[in-house]
């Protein structure tokens, strides 16, 4: 853990990629979460968050383990309800719209809000390329240009040099970096105006790390991205705005959402600068 | 460091041992006895069987396979004078009714297992399982008898319905004096039979498909059909022709069902619709009892083949299972 890390140095790091002004060349106008809640069953586990996620920025969420970060990301690309007893409350916003509004087809919210998971999970029967174009085969969408967008998804993923000279090999044959890009590619291709990340990175070497992080500063221009960290190093690395999460006990509660450089320089609450700065969690 | 590396030989591979806990030895000498145990039975089987078939085999040769003969003349003390046996008829049987079951039972199992697993609600999902595993342990005899009062009857509409749509193909031909006693309906019965194996175990696999590639796949904006079809299929196909080889099997060796429904007739049959066949294993229930003793030499013979055929069929889809595995995980 960053026990050492100062909050300063943190903040520097944050300093040191230029903040965006939202809304450039990213599709939509970005997400809005208006008092989300979440229950498993009889437990709560989140309470009342509100998030604006403007479009194309990156926003970070932290918080320590069981405070319900996944739970919240869930909740917004309607993954949540997969869960036998899951339950929630409050509007999810894409672009003004509620997607829990009555008469919303799941799978179209889910195109347009993407998700890569913790683990990476490429079909295995499946080659790589087929995997890459999966999201489209699964909606029933057809393109033209399926090579083309194979590449181009490919190339923004940070992977196409690796397997272009081996986009029939199947997809369980990379390594497990390979594989996360190979996730990240593949959620590409649908083009979603949203993408979810869920710790993409805890499971991969320090090596690709870096790529899935430069991929993500890449992305960012053209999408909105939300990503679960627990390296604080990550989240100043890469993302605009850091979210904080905590829970005390009782459900899961947003403490503090800040533009980044502050959250690591300024936070607002103690609980914040007790967290960023290893006191705790 | 890499040139002292490089002059030091490269030692072999150690021997790898470990000194097992006597309540290790235990338990491996019991699984061991266990598993061999089946395997020792059933070549005291196999052994058993060869040694009452072997004089009957020797005697017919290869005829035992091609011929349809079934016949044994004895003189007045009791010595066989003269005899005649061919199994043609009753292997072609076997393998007619038993590939209608699985053709009829293969989809209507898979199908309902997607449904129990993917779009049943958990009430009605209970309650399927436990009838479906009820069927399973239902003494064939009930449906032999089922087949024989109730399928048969309205059997007839059913084959015009087939000859109708299908009657180009030499396997739908329509004999309507004959048709209820045709292979077509011991097929149906044995579909019934096996509906349940194929089912649970098709369920057991779908039910293993991973939770992850399952969330993956509806992540990336599939429909329930399309993740079934992109994840729980692949992941499931060697399992589900494991299933079918195993209701294969079964089909192969039943004998009282098809016993009851269908007309044993010495002569080589395909056509599904024509009431003439029989199967081995009701060839040997149905001479059994009142078989001389060389006759019952010929029955053994029979048992062999019988014993063989499921062994290959076994064999097949173990290869079947490995090969579409490979690609399916
Ligand atoms: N499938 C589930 N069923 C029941 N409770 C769950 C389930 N998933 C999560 N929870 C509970 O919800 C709370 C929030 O979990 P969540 O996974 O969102 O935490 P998190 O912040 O993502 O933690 P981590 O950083 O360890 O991933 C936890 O208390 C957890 O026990
Ligand atoms: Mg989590």
């Amino acid at each position: 853990m960053e026990t050492t890390t100062k909050p300063s140095s943190l903040a520097d790091v944050a300093n040191a990629h230029v903040q965006k002004a939202p809304g450039t060349r990213a599709l939509g106008t970005g997400l809005e979460t208006r008092g989300i809640h979440a229950w498993f069953g009889k437990n709560h586990v989140l309470s009342d968050i509100n998030l604006d996620f403007a479009a194309g920025t990156v926003t970070a969420l932290i918080g320590p383990s069981g405070c319900g970060k996944s739970t919240f990301i869930r909740t917004i690309n309607r993954m949540h309800e997969f869960i036998p007893g899951a339950a929630m409350a409050g509007e999810v916003l894409l672009d003004g719209r509620d997607v829990y509004a009555a008469g919303t087809d799941v799978t179209k919210i889910r195109l347009q809000i993407g998700m890569v998971f913790q683990k990476p999970n490429p079909f295995p029967s499946m080659t790589i390329g087929e995997n890459v174009l999966s999201g489209l085969k699964l909606s029933q969408q057809k393109v033209s240009n399926k090579d083309e967008l194979l590449e181009e998804c490919l190339e923004r993923a940070g992977l196409w040099n690796e397997v272009k000279d081996r986009l029939g090999a199947h997809g369980g044959s990379l390594s497990g970096g390979q594989q996360q890009r190979l996730c990240i590619a593949r959620a590409l291709a649908v083009r979603p105006q949203v993408l979810l990340m869920d710790e993409p990175c805890s499971a991969l070497d320090p090596g690709s790390t870096l790529r899935i992080e430069e991929t993500i500063r890449h992305l960012s221009d053209t999408m909105t991205i939300i990503i679960v960290t627990h390296n604080m190093q990550q989240a100043a690395r890469v993302s605009d705005y850091t979210a904080f999460f905590l829970s005390d006990g009782g459900p899961g509660q947003m403490i503090e959402a800040s533009p980044t450089n502050e959250i690591f320089s300024r936070p607002r609450d103690k609980r914040t600068e007790n967290y960023v700065t290893g006191r705790f969690g | 460091m890499s040139t002292i590396a490089a002059e030091r030989q490269v030692p072999a591979p150690r021997v790898l041992t470990t000194q097992p806990r006597f309540s290790d030895k235990v338990f491996r000498a019991v699984v061991t006895t266990g598993g061999l145990s089946s395997l020792i039975i059933l070549g005291l089987i196999a052994i058993f069987l060869s040694y009452r078939g072997f004089e009957v085999l020797r005697q017919e040769g290869f005829h035992f396979l091609t011929s349809s003969d079934w016949s044994i003349t004895t003189d007045d003390a009791g010595n066989v004078t003269e005899s005649h046996f061919g199994i043609a008829a009753m292997l072609v049987g076997t393998i007619l009714c038993s590939i209608i079951a699985v053709v009829i039972a293969l989809p209507v199992s898979v199908f309902s297992a997607l449904f129990l697993n993917f779009y049943a609600p958990a009430w009605l999902k209970k309650i399927l399982v436990a009838v479906i595993d009820m069927m399973a342990a239902f003494p064939s005899i009930l449906f032999g008898i089922w087949g024989f009062l109730v399928l048969m009857p309205s059997v007839e509409y059913w084959a015009k319905l087939l000859n109708k749509y299908l009657g180009f193909l030499p396997f739908f031909k329509l004999h309507p004096y004959v048709v209820t006693r045709s292979p077509f309906v011991a097929g149906v019965v044995l579909a019934i039979m096996i509906i349940p194996i194929i089912t649970s175990v098709s369920r057991e696999i779908f039910s293993q498909a991973p939770l992850d590639r399952i969330q993956a796949a509806y992540a990336l904006g599939a429909t329930r059909w399309a993740m079934i079809k992109a994840v729980v299929i692949p992941h499931g196909r060697s399992g589900v022709i494991g299933g079918a080889m195993l209701g294969l099997g079964r089909a192969m060796g039943e004998t009282v069902a098809v016993f009851t429904v269908l007309n044993i007739v010495f002569q080589v049959n395909w056509q599904m619709l024509l009431g003439v066949g029989g199967n081995v294993a009701s060839l040997i229930i149905l001479k059994f009892g009142e078989a001389s003793p060389y006759e019952i030499k010929a029955l053994m013979a029979a048992g062999l083949v019988l014993f063989l055929l499921t062994l290959v069929v076994n064999a097949l889809a173990d290869l079947i299972v490995r090969s579409t595995g490979k690609s399916g995980r």
